[in-house]
């Protein structure tokens, strides 16, 4: 096995368009699982900690860009107030040594329906920042993911940053596991108000073979959200979105959790974080934590 | 490969390290440091935290070669000498170590908390030792020694 310390990315670049079955490693807290498992032998390392500008965040064209090896850790502490969703996923990952590692650009790379980034990613409509030696793509989140842990990535090329627009509303994450850390998600919800567009954006993880939106729940609750003189939404309204974030989801019976468990439950976490994101649109305050 | 890596404030060298394996691997068998305890291999157990470059990780976690030029305290590192840190000196006066295995990774943590946070309440306690396993389930005491040691460096501050 070899083992590779770019410097900088134009190198990792190089590097990667050299030996495509180079395996990129910065937390390392999936890569080296499956390392110290024997699940994988790749024929090298590609590591990413030197690269400075995978490592920082800062604005870009009024977006937020986090480099992709930026941990959970500095997300949670430094980008709580601009992505209070994706903040609050991250601090249901895993353990403090893991969010000292661990990054969203590993858990885009993993592309495991059960990371806990994904719901947060796809409700505040993040993109994808991919580069290689041809040049940088973006990609919308949406589409990035191609299958279980599969995605767009070309063996060439490499996460480098997810960019996000500054939060304009109140947004939420839930998740169901079995104790408070440490835990895969069963089935988790990302929510977040987008009263910019007045619309309201969705992420579903643990609930189907990708990470996906709950587009029909998107639609319908569009239509029932009054943006410009904003009331308590009716019981009835929170069911129907609950229901039909359910429908979108299309889970499987595995040891976590039964199907039918899992689409109960995201119908129960999506009423109840659309009433918590509503409450706060409404003046009632923010909740800290899901 | 040949690994150059700060350990305990000593420059070491270990050598004909295969690419793929991890920090831990390194530190106890080839650096002689059996502190830090290899269990899970993967990132749930936490019985070989170690600080890298001051921030506490899964040494298991962490590629042998990423930790080149690196700095790594483990908690061979925390005594000064034959003086016990606090955060020792407290687990034992509270009978906070049972079989031990998890002890060198919660004293990581917990040392990690009371330099970060040093009036933690029992919710951030908890929550900072959420990734260490005890499984002679002595929390209670773990507990205990992570407030005698908060106590006693508030009392010497």
């Amino acid at each position: 096995m070899d083992f590779f310390r770019p410097d900088s990315l134009a190198e990792a670049l190089a590097a990667k368009a050299e030996h495509a079955d180079a395996v990129p490693i910065a937390g390392g807290t999936d890569v080296m699982v499956e390392l110290n498992f024997d699940h994988r032998r790749p024929a090298a390392l590609l590591d990413l900690g030197r690269i400075v500008e995978l490592h920082e965040h800062g604005r870009q064209d009024g977006k937020v860009r986090i480099g992709a090896a930026v941990p959970y850790a500095r997300i949670i502490d430094e980008l709580g107030r601009e992505l209070p969703g994706l903040a609050m996923a991250a601090r249901t990952v895993g353990s403090p040594q893991i969010r000292n590692r661990g990054s969203v650009g590993g858990n885009l790379g993993a592309a495991s329906p059960a990371g806990d980034s994904h719901p947060a990613l796809l409700a505040a409509n993040a993109e994808v920042e991919i580069a290689s030696i041809r040049g940088t793509r973006m990609v919308p989140v949406k589409d990035f993911y191609t299958g279980v842990k599969r995605n767009v990535l070309a063996p060439d090329e490499l996460i480098t940053a997810v960019h996000i627009a500054p939060a304009t509303g109140a947004q939420q994450f839930s998740k169901v596991g079995t104790r408070n850390a440490m835990v895969i998600a069963v089935c988790a919800f990302g929510l977040a108000l987008h009263p910019d567009q007045k619309r309201v954006g969705t992420g579903l993880g643990s609930a189907a073979p990708t990470p996906r939106p709950a587009t029909k729940a998107e639609e319908f609750i569009a239509t029932e959200l009054d943006w410009e003189s904003p009331k308590p939404l009716a019981d009835s309204v929170l069911r129907r979105f609950g229901a039909l974030v359910a429908e979108a989801a299309s889970p499987i019976d595995d040891v976590r959790g039964s199907a039918a468990y899992r689409r109960h439950a995201l119908a129960v976490l999506a009423r109840r974080t659309l009433g918590w994101a509503w409450s706060e649109h409404l003046g009632g305050g923010r909740r800290a934590c899901a | 490969m040949r690994v150059n890596v700060t350990v305990n404030g000593k420059q070491r060298t270990a050598d004909d390290v295969w690419p793929g394996e991890s920090l831990l691997y390194v530190l106890r068998e080839r650096l002689g440091l059996a502190g830090s305890k290899n269990a899970c291999e993967q990132g749930e157990c936490g019985s070989c935290t170690v600080y890298l470059d001051g921030v506490p990780a899964c040494s298991c976690l962490v590629a042998a070669g990423q930790a080149e030029g690196g700095d790594v305290r483990t908690v061979e590192g925390l005594a000064d000498g034959d003086r016990l840190d606090s955060v020792q000196q407290s687990f034992l006066d509270t009978g906070a170590v049972q079989c031990g295995f998890c002890t060198p990774g919660l004293l990581v943590a917990a040392h990690d908390l009371i330099e970060r946070n040093p009036a933690p309440s029992d919710p951030q306690i908890r929550e900072a030792l959420a990734g260490n396993l005890c499984r002679c389930t002595g929390y209670e005491k773990i507990m205990d020694a992570v407030r005698l040691a908060v106590e006693r460096k508030q009392a010497t501050t």
